[in-house]
């Protein structure tokens, strides 16, 4: 499937000329025997689809809004969260509660008001992403959830469009360019989504604040290479990037024959249900929480002060710990099993984590290792804030 | 054959919080048994039911994918790195969602 961009013919040639204030604008580009003129002109002429706004997404627009890219879509249906700040740099204090997509869009004109901004304010959906993928040149994958990926990939493949990815957990990031001149795509690297639940989220394993922008650049720096038809692109390569290191290694990624999207005998010829491909249909809470016996904040503080004899369990992590406590006894959820004989049995079992998920888990694991009376803090420590306790910070 | 196994964030809870664990095998296969021995709680992120390894789960030896290798019989040399790379979503994770 070939995808030479059609900003690479000679057609950007006949392009309107730059203005003398974009010619000093560009001045530093223009320079560059690499970028050059003609480079500039296919960067003005270029169509670049952002899907999200958020960690990957800020550098990504920043870089190509920067760089001249004259049409910039960008998709996000989310609102700035005061938790965002610490990675998410389009934004600042004044956005937090207002649309993504509105303190994106001006702070992009701002940078650039040469360009041409497209605010697609919506989720992206199997219904809607050919109609929005095919008015772009390139896809550029700043999501953070496996079936927006699916889709994002799939949709790329169905029309033809390069789709440049990256990723990030923690302090490690990987980074390719998909489906471009008949190339690998990202089910030729991961043909099924991991079962929901499986991997731990970012929510819960955190996210180093740069991280994101170090990845988001590489893939700027992608699609800018992509537009000017310059260079070796990151295709049938899998980058990954360990900051914790700050190391980056280089693997090879080979298009799979049988792959159902790009494969010689694809069997994916439209878009699917993605949630339901990746085992998310009607599990808005994880399936380990379901049938775990609960109890409410409210509750456990009304017992408490009664009197009661409860022994609070906190499966939280040491460090998480430090940020704020119920004054539980911490056995995190992976050395459960090996510390058992630390619990007593007799006595009721109130456990709890940060959101309830974890804890679940741990009560689930108890009530099979035969402790009878265990209850989950329904909500953790988030709940407990809300309901019991607002001193107790958020995390 | 001493080889390197280099584990990825996400799985480094369940390997005793190690970044990477150097172990004796003759192939791939034997390497993963060697590793999930070790650390029981890592077989069910790297294999499914049916024992099959996942899916989301790819390993390569040095910068070669097994599974155009050997897959599991993939001979491995003194001095090899064993990678697993599970594919990761970003931002939010799995829900898109806070957790």
């Amino acid at each position: 499937m070939a995808t030479k961009l059609d900003v690479s013919t000679p057609a950007a040639r006949s392009a309107p000329a730059l203005s003398n204030e974009e010619i000093l604008r560009y001045s530093r580009h223009l320079i560059m025997p690499e970028v050059g003129m003609e480079g500039q002109l296919k960067l003005k002429q270029a169509k670049v689809l952002c899907i999200g706004t958020g960690g990957l997404g800020a550098p990504l627009g920043l870089y190509l809004a920067a760089a001249g890219v004259g049409r910039l879509g960008l998709v996000d249906f989310d609102k700035v969260d005061l938790t965002n700040l610490q990675r998410q740099i389009l934004f600042s204090n004044d956005d937090v509660g207002h649309p993504k997509i509105e303190a994106a869009a001006s702070r992009l004109h701002g940078l650039n008001p040469d360009i041409q901004i497209d605010r697609h304010e919506t989720r992206l959906t199997s219904e809607n992403a050919l109609d929005l993928f095919r008015e772009y040149d390139i896809v550029v994958d700043g999501t953070d959830n496996f079936p927006t990926r699916y889709l994002v990939n799939d949709a790329c493949i169905l029309l033809g469009k390069p789709n440049v990815y990256g990723s990030i957990f923690r302090f490690e990031g990987q980074v390719s360019v998909f489906g471009y001149e008949g190339g690998p795509c990202y089910r030729c690297l991961y043909p099924e989504p991991p079962p929901p639940g499986l991997v731990p989220s970012c929510a819960e394993g955190g996210v180093l604040g740069v991280l994101p922008g170090i990845v988001g650049a590489l893939q700027a720096a992608e699609a800018i290479k992509l537009i000017l038809g310059k260079g070796e692109p990151l295709v049938g390569r899998l980058l990954l990037f360990d900051a914790l290191a700050m190391r980056f290694r280089e693997l090879k990624l080979r298009k799979n024959p049988d792959c159902p999207v790009c494969g010689n005998h694809p069997t994916v010829k439209g878009l699917i249900d993605y949630a339901e491909f990746c085992g998310m249909r009607g599990e808005e809470a994880p399936a380990s929480q379901a049938g775990v016996p609960e109890i409410t904040p409210r509750e456990v503080k009304s017992r408490l002060d009664r009197g009661d004899d409860l022994f609070i369990l906190d499966v939280r992590e040491p460090h998480e710990y430090q940020i704020c406590n119920l004054s539980g006894y911490l056995i995190p959820l992976g050395d459960l099993p090996s510390r058992l004989s630390e619990l007593d049995s007799s006595r009721e079992i109130i456990a709890h984590c940060r959101s309830g998920k974890r804890s679940a888990e741990a009560t689930a694991f108890l009530q099979k290792a035969g402790f009878r009376k265990v209850l989950n803090l329904k909500g953790g420590i988030l709940a407990w804030s809300d309901e019991v306790d607002p001193t107790v910070p958020k995390y | 054959m001493s080889v390197k196994v280099i584990i990825p964030t996400p799985l480094r809870a369940y390997a005793g919080k190690q970044d990477s664990v150097e172990l004796q095998a003759a192939t791939v296969g034997e390497a993963l048994t060697t590793l999930t021995t070790r650390f029981q709680d890592l077989k069910r992120h790297l294999y499914a039911d049916d024992g099959r390894l996942r899916s989301f789960v790819n390993v390569y030896v040095n910068d070669e994918d097994i599974r155009y290798l050997q897959k599991d019989a993939t001979p491995l040399k003194q001095g090899d790195t064993v990678s697993i790379v599970p594919s990761i979503a970003g931002g939010r994770g799995l829900h898109g969602n806070q957790a």
